[in-house]
């Protein structure tokens, strides 16, 4: 059973409205009064990923379903896509431009950050289509 | 130690002070902002030298109490305009990053 769905449109090359949709969630689990650990993991996770779709994809979607257990965040973008996903999982493997660097962003750590403060993470990815990345936090110790 | 001591230690400027009284209990010192997210504890304070919007996004997300931006560099205008709607504790001292983290522990 759906407790709770959430969409967010994720604006490309934005930084201005980057990190609302996180915020949005965050603010929502805190409501609900999931665990504190919880909701920093599941912010971290979405706040990367929004950030990876406003670089590298010109935008995309966020669909997020809120359980009673836990939380499952899609993350959906008609990009570039990523040719080899093993590469793009290492730490410190980067491809965003100098521009993207001088804002803080660009350290290799955003997709190896979404995996580790989640219980699981899913990539499909297609060049020249996009890719969707699908991220659950289970709200148990 | 609070807000308050770090800014009296660091003679610092107030960009926006929501909770003076608020408790830090760590720190961590960077500027790549997947870095601060991810290893700033909640509750510290964080000493940087970056100052875009980007900086009020991650101090949101990781609760993070006090930004201090080191070397005298001033938030941009978005940054200080999203420090405030957000009420978030942002300070600015001219101290480079690691003589400000030897002021607030000295």
């Amino acid at each position: 059973m759906t407790a709770l769905h959430l969409e967010f449109d994720v604006a490309g090359n934005n930084f201005v409205s980057a990190g609302s949709a996180s915020d949005e969630v965050k603010k929502t689990l805190k409501m609900l009064g999931v665990d504190a650990q919880f909701v920093r993991k599941v912010a971290i996770a979405m706040y990367e990923g929004e950030i990876n779709m406003v670089i590298h994809a010109g935008g995309g979607k966020a669909a997020v379903d809120i359980y009673p257990d836990k939380i499952v965040i899609v993350l959906a973008d008609h990009g570039p896509g990523i040719p080899d996903i093993e590469l793009a999982m290492r730490d410190g493997y980067s491809t965003a431009p100098d521009a993207i660097r001088d804002l803080g962003f660009g350290a290799g750590m955003g997709l190896p950050n979404m995996k580790k403060y989640t219980d699981s993470m899913d990539i499909q990815s297609t060049v020249g289509k996009g890719t969707t990345v699908t991220m659950t936090v289970n709200f148990a110790a | 130690m609070t807000i308050q001591h770090i800014i009296d230690a660091l003679g610092a400027r107030i960009v926006h002070l929501e909770e003076p009284e608020r408790d830090v209990t760590g720190g961590y010192c960077g500027d790549f902002l997947s870095n601060v997210i991810s290893k700033a504890p909640a509750d510290s304070v964080w000493f940087t030298v970056m100052n875009n919007q980007n900086v009020a996004a991650v101090q949101t997300l990781a609760d993070i109490s006090l930004t201090v931006l080191c070397e005298g560099i001033e938030p941009d205008e978005h940054l200080a305009a999203r420090a405030k709607e957000k009420g978030l504790n942002m300070v600015v001292t001219d101290l480079a990053v690691y003589e400000a983290v030897k002021a607030v522990n000295g």
